[in-house]
């Protein structure tokens, strides 16, 4: 895991080849352990990376047999032993041991399908200099991040957005479509990104930028089969087969020149990773956190699985302060606004995986999409259960089973359960018809937005996710329909990003996901979704696959969702400086964003500890995010991305190691 | 105030964010026009009960009591009378 940044064509290289290193040093968190650059008069590319697999010869860019070909790359290859044994057989030399090198000659043996060969989580910046042609090419599900820029006939593209914003002459500008959109979905769509006039390379996309002219396509996409078209075989079968086929993810996913960790919640997900680990022969060392909320901690199922595997485990407690603390970095590093507190415990998890002094981490996401997982999936069931028959009185009530751990349930009449899980029932077939509750939920924060800013927006957020839809989604199942829909908005541009990548990459830690292996994913997308959900019981394939591995508790205990503390965060003991200052009524009226008047409402509501609800949690963090984005990339752009960093002035220390980072989210309110 | 009027100023400030009375009718359905949700009507208890020293049983916990100010204003003036 590293991060990448680069600038084609060059115009002067020396001005490039500084205005790279500038770039390459907002990435340094990603990347520690060197920095690698290469600029000629056509091209410059830039590496910070954190070394993991072939220590000494690993060292980016690196290029093939004539140095015609050179390759920039975040992430790993792991099939990258076979594919180097079929490449050397097709007559390829290769001078290192690293999984980059393969790429080069995976490109110079089957050209811009070299992607499909590769099992793996990349961000690939490739250079043919033959052919004058770069190549931008990201993962199938999203876990690396790829951002680009069109200016001045000049393409350039980075790991993270903040590696892009040394060569803005002004300050970037929020896209208040892709606002509204998070303020959906929690998640812009597409290409789309929070800053105007830069773009995301989207998950399995491929950019090919050649004689001036851009070209995008997706390589890979999320597909399901046809109610008809299902995986034949026994139950039974389906099971072993899931197994024998996350067990391969798991066992290439612990290819390292340095020692693999683990993610252990105490959920179902993390601890069929760690069985599969233990399984391996793998030392197992695992890494959690836990809450000071009750409700939302899960120390009990952590112990569990750690006796039951004799683990070595790391407890980091944290505190509703903490959170509140941490939040301006995890706003900094994510890069967007965001709706819940959830990424900032990641952020601490990651941290303390560091202080241990590991660098790669297992982690079960992915499994609730790719294998049924989720409480919406449910809902949606229930909901369209309902939907036949919107006029009964019984249907709506099977509601109820499904949210017994949350204490909010008590008192709510049926009628208000009712009236919430009922919107939309008249959608009943759209894609995002289970999507109904949770995005009027997370939209009450456009209530806030200013009157000029609703006025300014063009497209409805619906609108964007009706224009990215596959035709075929219409004859998939209405289950599978909500797994894509997940999967390309809430997944990739959330939870693999703000609330993952980011997270780890703060702290130099690489996670690794192996419910996310190409080849797991589209397993379960063939199979028949009631075995992925059988009526209620989420991901019962997946326990029946690994039941025997897990202490009967782990496999039978009610799902929790992942949750960290949102408003409690910022108002325990003491509220944060800077929460005050970003709802300054000045600051709000400035920034532009939000109705001065309506959010100090809302702050004041929060302050008074009357703030119970989703709807009034989300909005906080949501306006709380945005305002810190601002801040952070607009309001001291200068600061931030025009000082010549301390690492650019100073060079490398006597260590080897580049100096700490100049800048690092730490918010200073008169800074 | 009255109740209504108590009521009405509760439920700009806390779910409407604004002191602006022409946001609210008092017949308008919170339900309706989405103003208040399963958890928004524990927020409405609790008020409730702070505010005019009444106790909201479980079945009373229906729309019919509770989805607007005119109602609320009917289903406090019921308890406090009883």
């Amino acid at each position: 895991m590293c991060g990448l940044a680069g600038i084609c064509p060059v115009n002067n290289p020396q001005a490039d080849a500084e205005l790279l290193r500038r770039m390459v040093a907002r990435l340094e968190h990603r990347g520690p352990d060197e920095a690698g650059h290469h600029v000629d008069a056509q091209v410059a590319l830039g590496h910070a990376r954190l070394s993991i697999i072939d220590m000494a010869g690993g060292r980016q860019p690196i290029a093939n047999e004539d140095g015609r070909i050179r390759v920039v790359f975040n992430g790993e290859i792991f099939n990258y032993v076979e594919l180097r044994q079929e490449l050397r057989a097709a007559g390829h030399r290769f001078a290192t041991d690293s999984d980059t090198e393969v790429i080069v000659h995976a490109y110079e043996q089957w050209g811009d399908a070299f992607p499909h060969r590769l099992n793996g989580q990349f961000a690939i910046a490739l250079w043919d200099e033959a052919r004058r042609r770069l190549l931008l090419v990201r993962d199938r599900p999203g876990i690396h991040p790829l951002f680009w820029t069109h200016r001045d006939g000049r393409l350039l593209f980075a790991s993270e957005v903040k590696a892009l914003l040394p060569a803005f002459d002004r300050a970037p500008a929020l896209d208040l479509t892709a606002l509204d959109q998070i303020f959906t979905f929690w998640a812009p769509l597409g290409e789309r990104t929070v800053f105007e006039d830069v773009q995301a390379l989207p998950p399995g996309g491929m950019l090919v930028f050649e004689n001036g002219r851009l070209r995008q396509r997706r390589w890979w996409e999320w597909t399901f089969a046809e109610p008809g078209d299902y995986l034949a075989g026994s139950e039974a079968d389906l099971a072993a087969e899931l197994r024998q086929r996350l067990t391969e993810a798991t066992r290439i996913r612990l290819r390292a020149d340095v020692p693999v960790g683990a993610y252990l919640s105490g959920g179902l997900d993390s601890s069929v990773l760690a069985a599969l680990m233990h399984e391996l022969g793998a030392d197992l060392r695992t890494f959690s956190i836990g809450f000071e909320e009750k409700g939302l901690d899960e120390g009990d199922y952590q112990r569990l699985m750690i006796e039951h595997l004799g683990a070595r485990h790391s407890f980091l407690h944290t505190d509703n302060a903490d959170v509140g603390e941490a939040f301006p970095r995890a706003v900094w590093h994510g890069e967007q606004p965001i709706l819940r507190t959830a990424p900032v415990p990641m952020l601490l998890l990651s941290g303390l995986v560091r202080e241990n002094g590991y660098k790669v981490v297992l982690t079960g996401e992915g499994a609730d999409e790719v294998l049924g997982g989720y409480d919406l999936f449910k809902e949606g069931k229930l909901r369209r259960f309902w939907a036949r028959r919107p006029d009964s009185a019984w249907r709506p009530r099977l509601l109820q089973r499904l949210y017994p751990y949350l204490d909010l349930t008590q008192r709510q009449g049926q009628a208000y359960l009712q009236a919430f899980f009922g919107q939309g029932l008249e959608q009943a077939t759209a894609p995002w018809f289970a999507h109904i509750p949770r995005m009027t939920t997370t939209a009450h924060a456009k209530h806030f937005l200013t009157g000029e800013v609703r006025a300014r927006l063009r497209e409805t957020a619906l609108d964007g996710l009706q224009a990215m839809l596959p035709p075929e989604i219409e004859r998939w199942d209405p289950f599978n329909r909500t797994q894509y829909v997940e999967a390309r908005t809430l997944m990739s541009g959330y939870l693999l990003s703000c609330q993952g990548d980011r997270m780890l990459m703060a702290n130099s830690v690489e996670g690794r996901f192996p419910f996310l292996d190409h080849e797991v994913i589209e397993f379960a997308g063939r199979l028949d979704p009631r075995l992925k959900m059988k009526v209620l019981n989420e991901k019962y394939l997946l326990k029946q696959a690994l039941c025997d591995a897990l202490p009967g508790p782990i496999v039978d205990r009610f799902k929790q969702p992942y949750r960290a503390p949102d408003i409690p965060a910022f108002f325990g003991q003491r509220t944060p400086d800077y929460v005050e200052a970003m709802f300054d009524e000045g600051t709000l009226r400035d920034y532009g964003y939000f109705e001065p008047a309506r959010a100090r409402r809302l702050l004041e509501k929060a302050r008074r500890g009357r703030a119970s609800g989703y709807k009034d949690n989300m909005a906080f963090v949501g306006i709380l995010s945005t305002q810190l984005w601002h801040h952070h990339f607009v309001a001291r752009f200068r600061d931030h991305f025009h000082a010549i960093p301390e690492t650019v002035r100073k060079g490398k220390n006597e260590r080897g190691r580049t100096r700490k980072e100049f800048h690092s989210g730490e918010f200073s309110v008169h800074g | 105030m009255n109740v209504e009027e108590r009521v009405k100023s509760f439920i700009l400030e806390n779910f409407l964010f604004t002191d602006d009375p022409a946001a609210l009718g008092e017949e308008d359905s919170f339900l309706d026009k989405g103003i208040i949700d399963s958890t928004g009507v524990m927020e409405v208890i609790l008020f409730l009960e702070e505010e005019f020293g009444i106790k909201v049983m479980d079945d009373e916990i229906v729309p019919e009591n509770l989805d607007s100010v005119r109602n609320i204003g009917k289903f406090v003036a019921s308890k406090t009378a009883a």
